[in-house]
């Protein structure tokens, strides 16, 4: 293999990384305040592209609008469902609202089929995300390097927004501490709402990214990429907002190479995640940067 | 009265063993295939049960044991010549291609290389909790089903494995689900039974009393799998066909609703929940398939089972988490109302 | 043998915090000894390093001349040790019964095999099981509510359980941490008679914690007193009471409470 080779896989690796970056992101944001993996954050992505998908077709929008109306619809959606779904078993052990999670994972993926049938469509394709752009000798499509740029200002946002600002604030006491932070006054239902909805926006932003990558969309495209991210996320040390994006660069990168390496291996390159997950938990279960928790006895 | 108990289990027994005889002699086989598969779901139910209810390991791996349970008694059983034709692309590899044996030892073999699988899998899973369990479990059962598309000279890859003998009947499924029944019931209410629960309510308590936490652990996750393994390899034989898509997470659903739905931690709740799904996942066909009412066609909608499946698992999860059962068993007490008053209502 | 229990200079760091520095203990068999301190003072997590909990960073144990130093909690409570927990950690779904019997499971000797198909073996062992959790319900009074699940027993009971299910292990050292909290003037003076009766019906030592100033000195024959993990003190009860130091650590706080 050639080095300009290596640099094309590489500059794929990157996009393809960022953008499970950006997903995980929403599943490290979730976990971290409620403690259990949001199993249907994976169809939050796959019900993203189908609202760009009928923003378009029935109401005509252009690309643009259909997207922020895809961003907008999503966020409400990731808040119903934390309201229908989770909250009720704020209380409960977490066994069950991990159960409710799949539960609602199931509902959505299959609703889906029934409504929007089980034939793939077409994902719109601008092209201005199409274009070939040659950097010195590489070539790569547009949304190759628009992908990362758009996570890199989006994580920019995040990291913002949790470290500086008041409502960031909130939220890191809301994980650290439900009643503590009831107790300084915190409106908690309102910052775990506030979560979903960011972290779902987060979603459709990564959703739309993976149908102008894969512009074929149907109900069961979000389970994969749910599951991979859920994995950088806790590769990275989940409840962590850049150990999500170590471990979707990660993730994204190590991926690519291995296919490229490794083609023998191509079958097996869903697997690879699974492997990768079960290493780290077995040498660091706590992920690259998460922190150790001593149990309380 | 202990004696009694034992009378009226034993009356109970023969009716149903009459039950399924008379079945076999006078249901039409769409009936008797149902009632095959209702006898399987319950061993497979039992298998999450002990995990995920007594030891309270969420575990969600048991599509992934089902298909290595089910692809090695297809492989011990199917005669040579349909190998041969099944592996038209890569043949099978030696010695398996030679082999045929009965269907009691390959369906013991199959419950075993799952239970070898399953305790290799649980060394390094079993040191993790909860949620990270449950996806670690997953994976791994992704991950098995990876290898079985990808190992082609073993298990014919997306191919899959047609005309496996139709060994299962209702004697097989049953007769398995009765003695899982029961040797669950006694292990359940035995000392070993105790620490299990003992680990589900407080692993540091329970290892503080002594119990070495990692050896039941894991004895339980091998006996599930075991059970998986065995609950797969019927439900081949049964269906007479396998291949990669059939053992994805939604198998896995399934099997968690039945324990959910039945009670987790209820071996009655389990038994009574496998027959309510397995019925209703047969009769909820009807709204899948192509239906012409009068003049109107109304073309089948696929997905919808599920989507009543995964409404039915919600609705349990918010609003009656505990099930049909919670953590009780059925007892003949019940009947006399006496339950409380009794020395021996414990374990009897 | 005329030592039970040795710790000998045990030290455990959390990150850069010294939870307990340089402890040493020495338990002769059949003895009472407490172990006071501030809140915070680590007093737990000694009993979180001697039942296997934590590893310590330096020094060592020795339980009946065998080196326990890094056992496994379950491995130590075979060896004769048996504890209970501050805030009491019952099995409280399951029948006051039942967490008596799992206390018994680690000197099971039937195998899975044999008690998955209710051998008669294994009916005869789960019957002398029976006996031992019944007689033991008796001795410490709860066996009228052997049938309740643990966790609807009244807070004392609750405690008394959690001592019988630690006796279950048949034990030779019984550490108990905080048996008297929360409890009245009466309940800890009955705690105190129970406690002495426990040590003679089941030839115990016991290692506790304890706030309740008249319990400990009600009872102990020996005390040890640490503060900030540092050991501060140790005698006699009436050595104790008399300490500078030890005044000077509880300063605010009643000794006569």
């Amino acid at each position: 293999m050639n080095f300009q080779l290596f640099l094309q896989n590489l500059a794929n690796g990157i996009s393809l990384g960022s953008l499970y970056a950006l997903i995980a992101i929403g599943y490290t944001m979730v976990y971290g305040i409620l403690r259990f993996i949001n199993f249907a954050h994976g169809e939050i992505i796959m019900l993203a592209t189908y609202f760009v998908y009928f923003g378009i077709l029935i109401f005509s929008m252009p690309w643009w609008l259909a997207f922020i109306f895809s961003i907008i619809l999503t966020s409400l959606l990731g808040m119903g469902i934390e309201k229908v779904a989770y909250k009720p078993l704020r209380d409960s052990p977490r066994i069950s609202i991990l159960i409710s999670a799949i539960g609602v994972s199931f509902l959505i993926q299959n609703l889906s089929l029934v409504i929007f049938g089980g034939r793939p469509k077409a994902f719109c394709q601008p092209s201005i995300f199409t274009k070939m752009v040659t950097f010195g000798n590489v070539k790569i499509t547009s949304i190759t390097f628009i992908t990362p740029i758009i996570a890199g200002i989006l994580l920019y946002f995040v990291t913002y927004l949790v470290n500086n600002t008041k409502t960031g604030m909130a939220m890191r006491a809301t994980a650290k501490d439900f009643d503590t932070a009831k107790l300084m006054g915190i409106d908690i239902d309102k910052i775990i709402s506030l979560t979903f909805t960011l972290g779902s926006a987060l979603a459709a932003v990564g959703g739309i990214m993976w149908g102008l990558r894969y512009p074929q969309i149907h109900p069961f495209i979000g389970t994969m990429p749910g599951l991979k991210c859920f994995i950088a996320a806790v590769v990275g040390g989940i409840g962590n907002i850049p150990g999500a994006v170590l471990g979707g660069f990660m993730l994204g990168i190590m991926e690519i190479m291995l296919v490229a390496f490794l083609p023998g291996l191509t079958g097996y390159r869903d697997a690879f995640a699974f492997v990768l997950l079960i290493i780290i938990l077995l040498v660091r279960p706590t992920g690259i940067l998460g922190e150790k928790i001593a149990e309380k006895v | 009265m202990w004696n009694k108990k034992n009378l009226y289990t034993g009356i109970s027994l023969i009716l149903f063993i009459i039950f399924i005889y008379w079945a076999d002699n006078n249901l039409d086989p769409y009936k008797m295939r149902i009632l095959i598969l209702c006898g399987i779901y319950v061993i497979l139910a039992l298998s999450l049960n002990l995990v995920n209810g007594f030891t309270g390991l969420f575990s969600l791996g048991t599509a992934g044991f089902m298909a290595v349970g089910a692809y090695t008694c297809a492989l011990l059983t199917m005669s040579p010549e349909m190998k041969e034709m099944a592996f038209f692309l890569e043949p099978l590899i030696w010695p398996l291609n030679q082999i045929q044996i009965p269907f009691l030892p390959a369906l013991i073999i199959s419950g075993l290389v799952s239970a070898v699988i399953g305790f290799l899998i649980a060394f390094p899973v079993l040191r993790l909790k909860g949620d990270y369990l449950a996806i670690a479990t997953l994976g791994f059962s992704e991950i098995l089903r990876v290898v079985i598309i990808n190992a082609q000279s073993i298990t014919n890859g997306a191919l899959g494995l047609k005309g496996i003998p139709k060994y299962t009947t209702v004697y097989w499924s049953w007769g398995l689900a009765l003695l899982t029944i029961y040797l669950m019931v006694n292990l359940i209410n035995s000392s070993y039974g105790r620490a299990l629960r003992a680990i589900r309510e407080d692993e540091t308590a329970a290892q503080v009393m002594g119990i070495n936490l990692f050896y039941h652990k894991i004895t339980a996750f091998t006996i599930s799998a075991f059970l998986a393994g065995i609950g797969g390899a019927l439900q081949g034989n049964l269906i007479r066909t396998v291949d990669p898509t059939m053992y994805v997470f939604q198998l896995t659903f399934q099997i968690l609703l039945i324990v959910v739905l039945g009670g987790i931690g209820s071996i009655t709740g389990s038994v009574i929940a496998a027959v309510i799904i397995t019925v209703l996942m047969e009769a909820l066909r009807v709204v899948e398939s192509p239906m012409t009412i009068g003049p109107l066609h109304i073309p089948g909608i696929s997905g919808m089972r599920m989507v009543v499946f995964s409404l039915l698992l919600m609705v349990v999860i918010l609003f009656y988490q505990q099930g049909f059962m919670g953590q009780r068993e059925f007892s003949w007490d019940w009947l006399s109302r006496k339950g409380r008053d009794n020395e021996q209502t414990i374990g009897s | 043998m005329n030592k039970l229990l040795e710790v000998e200079d045990i030290s455990i760091k959390f990150g850069g915090l010294t939870a307990v520095q340089n402890f040493s203990l020495d338990l002769k068999p059949g003895e009472i000894v407490g172990l006071i301190g501030p809140n915070g003072a680590g007093k737990t997590t000694v009993f979180n390093i001697i039942t296997g909990i934590y590893k310590p960073t330096s020094g060592k144990i020795f339980f009946k001349g065998e080196d326990i130093t890094f056992l496994r909690p379950d491995q130590i409570t075979k060896m004769g040790i048996a504890r209970t927990f501050q805030n009491i950690r019952l099995f409280t779904n399951l029948p006051v019964i039942e967490n008596v019997l799992v206390g018994q499971h680690l000197r099971l000797k039937s195998s899975w095999f044999n008690a998955s198909f209710n051998t008669r073996s294994y009916r005869k062992e789960e019957k002398e099981m029976r006996e031992r959790a019944f007689k033991l319900l008796e001795d410490v009074g709860l066996y009228e509510m052997r049938n309740e699940k643990a966790g609807s027993l009244p807070y004392g009971q609750q405690r008394r359980l959690e001592i019988a299910r630690a006796l279950a292990t048949n034990p030779e050292l019984v550490l108990l941490d905080e048996p008297a909290a929360g409890m009245s003037p009466q309940e800890s003076q009955e705690l105190m008679e129970f406690i002495r009766e426990i040590r003679e019906r089941f030839k115990v030592t016991i290692f506790m914690i304890e706030h309740h100033m008249r319990v400990v000195m009600g009872i102990c024959e020996r005390i040890k007193v640490i503060d900030h993990g540092v050991t501060i003190a140790h005698g006699t009860p009436n050595e104790i009471q008399n300490n500078d130091r030890v005044i000077e650590a509880y300063l605010g706080v009643d000794l006569n409470a």
